[in-house]
């Protein structure tokens, strides 16, 4: 494929119709990531876009006998988008769950720009993997939404009960997340009487609530209705043109050669490729890259 | 058949006084002692100690292995010979806690694993320990699935408070069961009580559906 051929997957989500959110019409970031207090220390080097917000060095894990990651590197910068791709059970989900704390590493170290480093293949604290989870937050595939709560109930649990922010302060945010992302109105409905799209972008609020440093995506649109695609893609990508700092689990390469800065593609474990979304994707130098890439393009 | 109406007025007033004073109370206060140490039951039997978890294991095992009358005899009868001697009431309201503790344990820890991996994720994500994860998330969600399992078990209940008689517990059965033998009308007081018995159960039943309904939202649809 020439690297001028536009890829022929649905288009970008900037051209979808606005079922959600028209980035365009999107008030200026009310809440950029710069200017927030971050959860942990705020760096003082969180304007320098260069720095780099996540360095992961050799990262190991196994399930039993299965070997998941062996030995995965990663460097996010601030403001940087990376997208991680690649065939079911490449571990790429597991990649992100480590990043959370959602599962715990057999090796690697991971360092939150200088100002926390964990290393697991000592035994992990309960409070160091703590620590990686509160300057991170994820946003799931199958939402997880709390169906017992309102959504407003959902986005402020976190500031409120871990954060212990001011009720009024939290409930004020959320209105003004919830706002942007198109749910004004929203605010007193149960995640069960929202369609697919509109419950992940209430994921999405939840995450961004917590005003994390880095945001985590895991497939966020795979469980959606083709149709609902388009605006969550919308919203994450207009919080990357604001500057947060993400990594993406996706299966949308022409999102992904849109919205990101660096596409890693794994298989069976090992990182096989990693660069600029125009060279992984488009004139890829492995095999197997070239190989899921066109089985994506053309799936039949 | 004659219908002796007379006794079934007269007797109506003290077959009731039975089942509001004894019935009734024996039933709540039984049911309520015995969720508490159901779900303490049931988070030991969760527990990742092996030691914990044996324990609850074990207290389910004895409780629904053996017979709701033979753990009541055993605590009225048995223990005044260990000198432990209980009265009446107290004895009722333990073997009944007890037994509603082994048997809504199994009820409520099926409730907490029915809720789905990602309810704990989502809390651990935006920071929540496991417990504060466990009481804000998992176990309003998991009230709302044991709801119809421990209604049943609350019905049960009301009707085994009958075998409260047989420890000198004055409850409906034990007023039908006087009243009967002074008057000779066997049939008709113990037909009574049953329907006393029942109509108690249908407002019970009836109570169900409405907390159903308003729980509704509890479930992930």
């Amino acid at each position: 494929m020439s690297p001028t051929e536009p890829l022929p997957t649905e288009p970008p989500p900037s051209e979808l119709p606005p079922t959600g959110v028209p980035p365009a019409e999107l008030p200026p970031s009310g809440v950029p990531p710069a200017e927030l207090p971050p959860t942990g220390v705020p760096g003082p080097d969180a304007a320098v876009p260069d720095a780099a917000l996540l360095t992961v060095r050799g990262l190991r894990k196994a399930f039993g006998q299965h070997e998941v990651l062996k030995s995965i590197d990663l460097e996010v910068r601030r403001g940087e988008v990376v997208t991680l791709i690649g065939p079911s059970g490449s571990g790429k989900t597991t990649v992100l769950r480590c990043l959370n704390g959602l599962e715990v590493p057999d090796a690697g170290v991971a360092e939150f720009a200088g100002q926390l480093t964990v290393d697991f293949s000592t035994p992990v604290a309960k409070k160091q993997v703590l620590a990686l989870r509160d300057r991170s937050a994820m946003v799931f595939q199958h939402y997880n939404l709390f169906p017992h709560k309102t959504v407003l109930e959902n986005v402020i649990e976190g500031p409120v009960q871990v954060q212990k922010r001011p009720k009024a302060e939290a409930i004020q945010e959320a209105r003004e997340l919830l706002a942007r992302v198109g749910l004004a109105g929203k605010e007193n409905s149960y995640p069960f009487e929202l369609s697919g799209g509109q419950q992940q972008r209430v994921g999405i609020v939840r995450a961004l609530a917590l005003r994390p440093q880095l945001l985590l995506f895991d497939e966020p649109t795979s469980a959606l209705d083709p149709e609902l695609v388009g605006e969550v893609l919308a919203v994450i990508k207009e919080l990357a043109d604001e500057g947060w700092t993400m990594v993406v689990v996706t299966h949308e390469l022409a999102f992904a050669r849109q919205v990101a800065d660096e596409v890693i593609f794994m298989d069976g474990g090992v990182v096989v490729e990693r660069g600029h979304p125009d060279t992984v994707l488009r004139d890829p130098r492995e095999e197997r890259t070239r190989q899921f890439v066109d089985r994506l393009l053309n799936p039949f | 058949m004659n219908i002796n109406w007379e006794l079934v007025w007269s007797s109506l007033g003290p077959l009731l006084t039975g089942a509001i004073t004894g019935t009734i109370p024996l039933a709540l206060a039984s049911f309520g002692l015995g969720l508490l140490l159901a779900l303490v039951v049931a988070l030991m039997r969760l527990s990742r100690n092996r030691v914990v978890s044996a324990v609850a294991r074990i207290y389910i095992s004895v409780i629904r292995g053996t017979p709701l009358l033979v753990q009541l005899f055993v605590i009225f009868y048995g223990l005044p010979s260990v000198g432990i001697t209980i009265s009446p009431w107290p004895s009722a309201i333990i073997a009944f806690s007890l037994n509603v503790g082994g048997y809504a344990a199994e009820v409520i820890r099926a409730a907490i694993l029915s809720v789905p991996k990602g309810q704990w994720e989502a809390g651990h994500t935006i920071g929540m320990s496991r417990h504060q994860t466990l009481v804000r998330i998992i176990l309003p969600q998991a009230a709302r699935v044991s709801v119809p399992p421990l209604s049943n078990t609350f019905i049960s209940l009301v009707k085994d408070t009958s075998l409260a008689s047989l420890i000198l517990v004055t409850e409906l059965f034990r007023v039908a069961q006087q009243v009967a033998a002074f008057s000779q009308e066997f049939m008709l007081l113990y037909l009574e009580a049953a329907v006393i018995y029942w109509i108690i159960c249908l407002v019970l039943a009836s109570g169900q559906s409405a907390l159903e309904k308003r729980l509704d939202r509890y479930v992930a649809h």
